[in-house]
């Protein structure tokens, strides 16, 4: 498998870890609910045939998490974006 | 040694002034430079190479290629014997040595083939039906016997003495095969500017060109194969692999491929790695594998002297090699003339050509009896073939000696690759074959592989889709002539799997040794289908992978339910398409080279001090540091930690992970990831920080100063660095985008020592540039600070303590690690200063109760450490799932000390607690010690753990029951600060 990072390029999967889906939000730690909520943002997951947005480390390159779609059938990536789009502080350089 | 009676006066691709020795079984023969190990035995006459699977049954060579499923040979000897090699695939060369396999006491007298008598009960399932009982007579006799009796070659059980490569090469598009289709796809890509791999399997390219004799435009096929090879060579953008089996298709255009570089050599010569093991990134594929012959199911069809068409072609025309005298052919298509003319024209007596086809109008002018629509009803011989039984159309039976028999029982397209990603093939009833289905992404099928069977079909698919693949890719299109080709389209087969029903062997797995009545049984047992019959009876499951084997049991399979073969389940293949060296894999990861090892600053300096080094994470650390007087470890150990405690030691504690963290919200993006709060900390301040797992279970510890109002040094412990890193990107960049800060590995930039002690001070004073005061008022504990040593080297120091004693870290550029250590060494002397490695780092940890590793294992909490107290009332990863119930449970283990009631008595980490009065089962369990170590200022074992209300139960006497090293220690409960427990030397 091949990943397309944006900064690095189209770079071998051994150069990735893997997290899993990418569509999870952290909860809000003080709802009334907040338990619940967490026990299903750390243990619950939804296993999809076909294209499924997962978060992916570049570890061995530029450390970005990734947003991959990849779809679960073919293991072809349909796109790669870098998760923390919007950069704050990048117009400090 | 004798000459090589069955070789051709002429002929054959050899070369002949280029004479290679060779043994087989202990016996010298000759060969030619350009012989396979099998085209040799057979010049020299030898027909019986090997004995089969179970049944001990007399084989020989049956094919041409790495479809072989009989000749499996012993190649070489000692560290570098290789076992089930196919005979067919080995290059000669001068010296090899090989021995058959599966027989004892010799080759010719196997005892063992009495099994055959015995085969009613080895039939299918009998493993399943014999073994089942009593289930302690496994391991011990069914297992050792069955090893004895059945299987394949043996291990040389030594390590590998030669070495091996893994590389990556990248093209437009890869070529698999270098038959007809895959020289014109290299050509047509080539030609069109495309970065071409070639890849082929064997030392020749030209594929089926090699015993065709047919020609192409005006000149023989082998002609054209050099003068395309000749072209694609002066083509920079062409790269020439041969000796390269492409074994699997894998994600993204990836292809594993595993070049034999340097094996056609007794002992491969040095500096050159044995095989190669290529991980190939292709934008396109065309796969031009062509196809492999497939057998006919008839009593005798294993004997040696039965081979199939196309290799009896094969040893004829390309090798100069007679496989025999006198030939029957036995066919159901065009093959069989064709095999009787190329027989007949280089000498060899065609005794009869069996057709099974009626329609088919004898040829008058044939030289040999043809015989339409008969069939070969049983081959006859004891350790060689002597002839056959034929029944012809008349229902006839009819003797006909020979001692070779070919058979032509069509094709199958090779399609192994394009089932690799889970793509199926489909049927094709007019080839009675199964042809490529869904492909993998980016790749085409050209030729035989396709199922187009015709030479000029070949050459028209490989020009087409060649220059498909370079104009996809954006290369202008280039036109490749094609040229004329004299083959005819050939008809395929009318489907004869098997040749009646009988009670004799009739094979359709001769790897496996599975019948057609192991079929009929499977079925009759209700294992029916066909992945049922492949693991009832191990059809298609050799090494081989059942190449020549599998099409035959479909249709076997298909007469015996009257079900359409497609009907019966579509075949699918695993990588590797051929066995593959687990030498290729590992490459150079082997042994010391497993994976890089990282050496802190010191090194270099420890070694020369008799340091005893051990893995930390993928560091090489200082475990201790021998001297010559001491006998034990634990001596050198309890040296190193009393001198920390008496006097001052210095420890290498660089492979601490060290993240720098800056930026305007740093301290809030702290505050979220520890438990407990840094945006309190003061500037020059160092706090210990405890961080949790989102499901609330502890992570990781370590210290983190605070340089900076937008600047801290993060430490992590040295196992789990990266781990953390990772975590505090994640953080970062997924959870909290929108805080403002970085975050950059400072791991390998620091060297950084411990310097610990009640002189820690004294030898410190002697570094710290002026006017910077190192008193305890102007450095107190938990102070951190940059400032320079040594008269102006920059440096970092933090006066943190993990021993107890008083102690400072003090960080410099990596560059002077080396120096800073001979430095403090030299400085320190006059107090004695010891150097102590990470035994002695855990026995002073283990004294102070401080938890590590072995604590935060991954089952705790920061409860479960008596951390609870850390916890500050704020947000942080983790918080909010510590507070299920189930994790605040009265009777939830917690985090105590232990020592045995009987000082002499030895601890165990590992060991479980159980009550002084109940028995040593599971429902008794209370806890379990984590660490363990003897501690010099006790003069006793201590140890650390976890205990069911530990905390209420300080000074009850509990057991630590090891029941795996057979220890059960009465002990008891303390406190796990076992030295110092108000923490005052730390701050004098």
């Amino acid at each position: 498998m091949r990943i397309n990072c944006p900064y690095c390029g189209m770079r071998d999967v051994a150069e990735f870890t893997y997290l899993g889906a990418a569509d999870l939000k952290r909860p809000d730690p003080s709802a009334a609910d907040a338990q619940q909520a967490f026990f299903e943002y750390a243990y619950l997951r939804d296993n999809p045939a076909g294209p499924f947005a997962e978060l992916w480390y570049h570890g061995g390159g530029c450390r970005s998490w990734l947003r991959v779609v990849r779809d679960t059938r073919t293991h072809e990536t349909l796109s790669a974006a870098l998760e923390a789009s919007a950069e704050p502080g990048a117009e400090d350089g | 040694m004798a000459k090589q009676p069955f070789r051709l006066k002429q002929g054959g691709i050899v070369d002949r002034s280029k004479t290679l020795r060779f043994k087989f079984d202990g016996r010298g023969y000759l060969g030619y430079q350009g012989d396979t190990l099998a085209s040799a035995l057979l010049a020299n006459g030898v027909k019986l190479v090997g004995r089969s699977f179970k049944y001990h049954r007399p084989r020989g060579i049956y094919t041409a290629g790495p479809e072989e499923p009989n000749a499996l040979v012993e190649l070489r000897s000692g560290a570098r014997l290789e076992p089930n090699t196919k005979a067919t695939t080995v290059e000669l060369f001068d010296g090899l040595e090989a021995a058959s396999q599966n027989r004892w006491p010799s080759l010719k007298f196997d005892l063992l083939s009495i099994n055959s008598l015995f085969s009613p009960f080895f039939g299918a399932g009998f493993y399943y039906k014999t073994f089942m009982w009593p289930a302690s007579f496994w391991e011990r006799v069914y297992e050792p016997l069955i090893r004895r009796s059945a299987g394949l070659g043996r291990a040389s059980l030594q390590p590998d003495p030669d070495h091996y490569e893994k590389a990556f090469a990248h093209c437009d598009v890869l070529v698999i095969g270098s038959g007809p289709a895959g020289l014109m796809a290299a050509l047509a890509a080539g030609r069109a500017g495309a970065r071409v791999i070639l890849a082929e399997e064997d030392f020749r390219f030209g594929g089926r060109l090699l015993y065709e004799t047919l020609s192409i435009g005006w000149e023989a096929g082998l002609d054209w194969v050099n003068d395309v090879i000749s072209e694609l060579e002066t083509l920079d953008n062409v790269r020439l692999m041969p000796r390269t089996t492409v074994y699997g298709v894998y994600d993204g255009g990836t292809y594993g491929a595993v070049e034999r570089v340097n094996d056609a050599a007794q002992v491969p010569h040095a500096h050159i790695p044995r095989q190669r093991s290529w991980r190939i990134l292709a934008k396109r594929a065309v796969l031009a594998s062509g196809a492999i012959e497939r057998g006919i199911a008839f009593p005798g069809n294993d004997l040696p002297g039965v081979m199939l068409g196309s290799a009896v072609r094969t040893y004829l025309t390309r090798f100069g090699v007679a496989p025999g005298k006198r030939a029957v052919v036995f066919a159901s298509c065009d093959d069989g003339v064709e095999t009787a003319r190329v027989l007949a024209a280089n000498g060899v007596e065609v005794a009869a050509l069996v057709d099974t086809r009626k329609g088919i109008a004898p040829d008058a002018e044939a030289p040999w009896p043809v015989f339409a629509g008969a069939v070969v009803e049983r081959a006859e011989g004891g350790r060689t073939l002597r002839g056959v039984a034929i029944r012809d159309s008349s229902g006839a039976r009819l003797d006909i000696a020979c001692d070779l028999l070919a058979i032509c029982n069509g094709w199958n397209p090779l399609l192994h690759l394009t089932t690799h990603l889970g793509g199926r093939p489909v049927w094709d009833e007019s080839l009675q074959a199964f042809t490529p289905g869904t492909l993998p992404q980016g790749t085409s099928v050209a030729g035989a592989a396709a199922g187009h069977l015709s030479l000029s079909e070949s050459l028209s698919d490989g020009a087409r889709l060649g220059a498909e693949a370079a104009q996809h890719l954006g290369f202008d299109a280039v036109t490749v002539e094609l040229p004329a080709a004299d083959e005819k389209k050939r008809t395929q087969s009318d489907s004869l799997w098997r040749v009646g029903a009988s009670k004799s062997f009739a094979f359709v797995d001769l790897q496996n040794d599975v019948t057609t009545k192991d079929i009929e049984l499977a079925k009759r047992e209700g294992f029916g289908a066909s992945e049922h019959v492949k693991r009832y009876t191990t059809l298609g499951m050799g090494t081989d992978q059942g190449k020549t084997a599998n099409v035959v049991a479909l249709g076997v399979l298909s007469e015996l339910t009257a079900r359409a073969i497609p009907d019966l389940g579509l075949p699918g293949f695993r990588p590797p398409y051929a066995p593959i060296t687990w030498g290729a894999f590992a490459g150079h990861h082997r042994g010391q080279d497993f994976r890089p090892k990282r050496l802190p600053p010191s090194h270099v300096w420890a070694i020369e001090n008799g340091a005893v080094f051990a893995e930390a994470g993928p560091w090489l650390r200082a475990q201790w540091y021998q001297r010559p007087d001491e006998l034990s470890w634990q001596e050198s150990v309890s040296r190193e930690a009393a001198a920390v405690r008496r006097s001052v030691g210095v420890c290498d504690v660089s492979t601490l992970g060290k993240i720098d963290i800056q930026g305007p919200d740093a301290a809030a993006f702290l505050d979220r990831v520890y438990v407990n709060k840094f945006s309190t900390l003061k500037v020059g301040r160092a706090r210990y920080g405890l961080m949790l797992r989102e499901d609330g279970f502890a992570m990781d510890d370590g210290t983190t100063s605070r340089l900076g109002e937008q600047h801290f040094i993060l430490t992590t412990t040295t196992a789990n660095a990266g781990k953390v890193m990772q975590h505090l990107e994640l953080c970062r960049q997924v959870l909290w985008p929108e805080l403002n800060l970085r975050l950059v590995s400072v791991s390998d930039q620091w060297a950084q020592y411990s310097i610990a002690g009640p002189r820690a001070r004294d030898v410190l004073a002697k570094f710290v540039d002026a006017p910077f005061n190192i008193s305890n008022e102007g450095f107190p504990r938990m102070a951190a600070a940059d400032l320079t040593i040594c008269g102006g080297v920059r440096a970092r120091l933090f006066r943190v303590s993990y021993s107890g004693e008083l102690a400072y870290e003090i960080a410099v550029p990596s560059r002077y690690g080396d120096a800073a250590i001979r430095a403090l060494m030299q400085a320190g002397a006059e107090f004695d200063i010891t150097p102590y490695g990470t035994e002695a780092l855990n026995v002073l940890r283990i004294e102070k109760g401080h938890v590590a590793g072995p604590e935060i294992n991954g089952q705790n909490t920061a409860r479960d450490l008596g951390l609870g107290g850390m916890v500050a009332d704020k947000d942080c990863i983790g918080r909010v799932l510590a507070g299920r119930p189930a994790l605040l449970e009265s009777e939830r283990p917690i985090f105590i000390g232990v020592r045995p009631l009987d000082a002499s008595a030895q601890l165990a980490a590992g060991a479980h607690f159980i009550p002084n009065d109940a028995s040593a089962v599971a429902a008794n369990d209370e806890g379990y010690v984590t660490s363990v170590a003897f501690s010099p200022e006790l003069g006793h074992d201590i140890g650390l753990g976890f205990l069911k209300r530990g905390q209420q139960r300080i000074g009850e006497h509990v057991r630590a029951v090891d029941l795996l090293r057979g220890a059960d220690v009465e002990c008891v409960i303390c406190s796990p600060v076992f030295v110092d427990a108000e923490g005052e030397r730390q701050r004098g």
